[in-house]
């Protein structure tokens, strides 16, 4: 089958869903591809680079349409594209169908199939495709980045011989995907980072990636279905509101990254809260798009308020950095392809059985397929009943007196048995033998585990001692005892010797 | 020599023997303490040919001494660091059998004891080839099984339990047999010492038959107990101290060693000694017909293991007996060189129980030319995996298996393991994805931060260092 890459259409978008690097792969799973001219010029991919990964350049872009069978795209197609698309075709690109459904429907009557990358379910095994963490991590990123460009100081504190710098405060609210590449990109510029999330769990997340963990004194868990946040209580939200109103009169930047699936966003920074601001303060609204969770928020623009304040609304940060989420998400495509190619033949099978595809799948042969079924296992819930069953370390009870002493009761009851029938001479001995076990046991506590195979070896030659044995018994004048006697001289001189000189080649490789 | 003069060099070698146990507390002072060990040998062997108990055949002692050294010699340079287990097990085989033949010289010679005191002789003959028989055939089963002459898993013959028991009714018949016959004046106490011996060698034979792969290092070290215990009781037989003392120095040695790797699995010695471990535990969580989704494990090629590396600062390396077997040690130290060489913190965390026999992995590590301050035991760094970046596991399973924490009825629950999955990324080499000894799954190789690594660990290995020079 043939895969088609067109250039995207939609303004300002520099992302283009294939790289070369991604096109071997494809080639590889037996798809022969072409790319319209200037696609990934945007993101740094040439055409030249494209031919030389062996896709075919084309120039005309309703030709690129017609050939192909299978078209990956980044935006959701416009009017036009709709236009270009024929009958069994199938489109794989980002298409939201919860928010556009008019489009869904449009598309149903072409009868194609359509995939749509932020339908994959949040499931550990299509993490691989899961195209919207890929584009939140970057756009986490890129928030930070667009914030200390529009942030007048330094991110990290500096005593300098000019005087004291201190570091920016960045407070992150929401810590999901795209939360927690920002947490990260702010903490390694030096600043000092701070988070709040409705959903607890993330907590040991957050502070794994250098951020405070704020908490409310509340209780309520807003974790959802597939890990997403729901909506929370409204004495909730009362409690949060005055957190955020306390935090951002200290804090020199708020990414605001709160998202709540199928719902306009929530508002959570306001008017208010951004006069309280430091002049020349910073808030990038992640969610924009959905509304912004600041009220002051124009998206896609970035707005300076009276006091100084820049509220950045931009809603296309990952194609800001094109070349990074191209990369990124043409290795999406590339894993969803490669589970729907299972033969690696270049036949595309669109399976209901596999759940990543079945999720993925908005229309099938003209038939809208969307919502599909809810999936069987969420990732984050999953930890639960582990951290649910933590063994119990079950109490030692606390042994009577009588078991105490037991133990010892016997031990002298053997003495005194033993004292009572043995001749003197054996006791004289059998002394030296339990004061010689309290002696090895004193000095074996003290040898460091590194060193328990040449001890090993050392005692073995050590109890070669035996030999001792053998020996006082070579000089008898029966000539059977005499040749029993010296095969047993042979033997443990074989481990005397080999016992210590093994020993010493051991202990001459352990060096610093 | 006097008697005295001989005593007097008795002392001075167990002194110089304790001495030498003691300088292995620590690497400076070990190599010191092995050679107080060969002086304490051969002051004691001195002595005893110069003193009054040997008159004749000082040729023999010679030959015999020098063949005999020749051949330790020579078995001591060729062997290599993997096959250090099979050696120690041979060598313990050679102190059981000399105990034996002691025990029977002993017998079979003059005796002037009469009464009590020749009860308490022929006990101590009895007893000293009792042990030392068991230890004979016990450690050359251990050397065939450890030298894969023989396969690792543990056999179970029905009923074995009683069979134990029996045999062990049968060794007390035939001690007091034993004893009685040499009271009576045309008794023939040999034939009851022989059939002993027979049963004490079958003993040997089952008891370590029965005991799988994993609880090598248990065995190991409990037959280097047993041959101290057999050294002991001839001390005993001969009334000769020097004997007794070194014996119970080495008996007890390798009873605490034993301890040791018992509380590293969280098991009991009788149980082990028992043994059949991972074939009776019927409350496996995922045996049972319960199968629990796991997830799907996330492969990784060498060029992300390369790239993983290169951005860590901390490293950590968890070697398994995989690495004995894949021979891999060497190519770990040159990674180890080279990400040292980049600044990258490597660590190495080894498991008590990692490889077959105690301290397996450190003298692997240490023939690689890994430097000693870099390894570390599990209790050491257990609590630094949260700040490492990646943890390699080389041909290791159980040891790193999270199930021992978090699964009740998971037949390793609460054995003490390394809690690598604390860190950023673990990788994972291994050739498949078979269980580990204990037949337990590990969901450690299902995290989200964990990736697999498949291949023999010394062919991955070398493609990753191939990479990050």
């Amino acid at each position: 089958m043939k895969i088609g890459v067109p250039k995207e259409t939609y303004a300002g978008e520099k992302r283009v869903a294939t790289t070369p690097e991604v096109i071997k792969w494809l080639q590889k799973l037996g798809y022969s591809v072409s790319v319209e001219a200037g696609a990934g010029s945007e993101a740094n991919f040439t055409d030249a680079a494209y031919s030389d990964a062996g896709a075919e350049v084309i120039s005309d872009t309703k030709a690129l349409w017609d050939s192909a069978d299978i078209i990956f795209k980044v935006r959701a197609p416009d009017n036009n594209e709709i236009e270009l698309l024929h009958e069994g075709q199938t489109l794989i690109s980002f298409l939201w169908p919860a928010q556009n459904e008019d489009l869904l429907k449009t598309l149903a009557a072409k009868k194609v199939n359509v995939l749509a990358m932020d339908s994959v379910p949040r499931i550990s095994r299509a993490q691989k495709m899961d195209a919207l963490s890929s584009m939140a991590n970057i756009a986490g990123y890129r928030a930070i980045v667009e914030a200390s460009h529009n942030f007048g100081r330094f991110f990290t504190g500096q005593i300098t011989a000019a005087g004291k710098v201190p570091p920016a405060k960045v407070l992150v609210i929401g810590a999901g995907v795209a939360g927690l590449a920002a947490i990260g990109a702010a903490n390694s510029l030096g600043a000092i980072v701070r988070s709040f999330d409705t959903r607890p769990e993330v907590k040991e997340q957050v502070e794994s990636m250098g951020a405070d963990f704020l908490l409310l004194e509340f209780e309520e868990d807003g974790s959802g279905e597939g890990g997403y946040a729901k909506t929370m209580s409204d004495e909730f939200i009362a409690a949060e509101m005055a957190l955020f109103a306390e935090q951002a009169k200290e804090v020199d930047i708020i990414v605001t990254t709160a998202l709540i699936p199928g719902r306009p966003a929530p508002k959570l920074i306001t008017a208010d809260m951004v006069k309280s601001m430091k002049n020349g303060s910073v808030i990038v609204d992640l969610a924009a798009e959905q509304g912004g969770n600041c009220d002051l928020t124009v998206p896609h623009e970035l707005t300076v308020t009276d006091n100084g304040i820049t509220i950045i609304g931009y809603s296309d940060l990952p194609s800001r950095l094109p070349n990074q989420s191209s990369q990124l998400y043409s290795t999406n495509l590339r894993h969803l392809i490669t589970d729907m190619t299972p033969e690696k033949d270049g036949e595309m099978i669109i399976d209901f059985e596999d759940e990543a595809v079945r999720g993925a799948t908005v229309i099938k042969a003209g038939e809208i397929t969307w919502p599909p079924p809810a999936p069987k296992l969420s990732a984050a819930p999953a930890a639960k009943p582990a951290e649910a069953a933590p063994i119990v370390a079950e109490e030692p009870k606390k042994p009577s007196l009588f078991q105490q002493s037991l133990p010892m009761l016997i031990g002298a009851g053997v003495l005194f048995g033993l004292g009572s029938v043995a001749p003197d001479s054996f006791m004289q001995h059998f002394t030296v033998f339990v004061l010689a076990c309290f002696v090895g046991y004193m000095v074996i506590w003290n040898v460091s585990a590194s060193l328990h195979t040449p001890l090993m070896s050392v005692t073995n030659a050590v109890s070669s001692i035996i030999v001792i044995g053998a020996l006082v018994q070579i000089s008898s004048e029966n000539s059977l005892l005499v040749g029993l006697a010296a095969f047993g001289i042979l033997i443990t001189s074989i481990n005397i010797a080999g016992g210590f000189a093994v020993t010493k080649r051991m202990l001459d490789m352990f060096r610093k | 020599m006097s008697e005295g003069l001989v005593t007097a060099a008795y002392i001075g070698a167990i002194l110089l023997f304790i001495l030498t146990l003691g300088g292995l507390s620590n690497q400076e002072t070990a190599r010191k303490g092995n050679y107080y060990g060969m002086v304490g040998m051969t002051l004691a062997i001195l002595a005893t040919i110069f003193g009054p108990e040997v008159s004749s055949n000082l040729p023999i002692i010679i030959t015999t001494m020098v063949i005999g050294g020749a051949i330790g010699l020579f078995l001591a340079k060729k062997v290599e660091m993997t096959q250090m287990p099979e050696l120690v097990a041979i060598l313990h085989s050679l102190v059981g059998m000399a105990a034996v033949l002691v025990g029977y010289v002993n017998f079979m010679g003059e005796s002037s004891l009469i009464g009590v005191e020749k009860s308490i002789h022929e006990v101590e003959i009895y007893i000293g080839v009792l042990i030392g028989a068991i230890t004979f055939s016990g450690s050359v089963i251990a050397f065939c099984k450890l030298s894969g002459k023989m396969g690792g898993s543990p056999l179970m013959l029905p009923a074995r339990h009683w069979l134990n028991l029996g045999l062990l009714i049968a060794v007390i018949y035939f001690g007091y047999d034993f004893v009685h016959q040499g009271h009576m004046v045309d008794g023939n106490p040999m034939l009851p010492l022989m059939i002993m011996t027979g049963i004490a060698l079958i003993f040997g034979i089952h008891m370590v038959m029965a005991i799988g792969g994993a609880d090598m290092p248990v065995v190991v070290s409990m037959l280097n107990s047993y041959s101290g215990w057999a050294a002991s009781a001839t001390g005993f037989m001969l009334g000769n101290d020097l004997l007794i003392v070194v014996g119970a120095l080495v008996g007890s040695s390798g009873a605490i060693l034993s301890f040791i790797m018992c509380r590293a699995m969280n098991r009991n010695f009788i149980s082990v000694i028992a043994g059949g471990f991972g074939t009776d535990t019927g409350g496996s969580s995922s045996g049972n017909g319960e199968v629990v989704d796991q997830g799907e494990v996330i492969p990784i090629d060498t060029d992300e293991v390369a790239a993983l590396l290169a951005d860590a600062k901390e490293v950590m390396i968890i070697p398994g007996y995989g690495m004995a077997v894949a021979q891999a040690q060497h190519t770990v130290n040159e990674i180890t060189k080279v990400l040292r060489g980049k600044k990258v913190n490597v660590r190495f965390g080894i498991h008590p129980v990692a490889g077959r026999m105690p301290g397996h992995m450190n003298v692997l590590l240490a023939e690689a030319r890994v430097p000693y301050d870099v390894v570390y035991e599990m209790d050491e760094i257990n609590d630094d995996f949260p700040d490492i970046d990646v943890s390699i596991i080389i041909g290791a399973n159980d040891i790193v298996n999270p199930s021992a924490q978090t699964d009740p009825n998971s037949p390793i629950a609460g054995m003490p393991v390394m809690e690598c999955w604390k860190g950023k990324t673990t990788i994972v080499l291994k050739r498949g994805m078979a269980t580990g000894y204990a037949g337990v799954q590990n969901p450690l190789f299902f995290l989200e931060n964990t990736r697999m690594y498949f291949g023999d660990a010394k062919e991955s290995l070398d493609a990753v260092l191939k990479e990050i020079l």
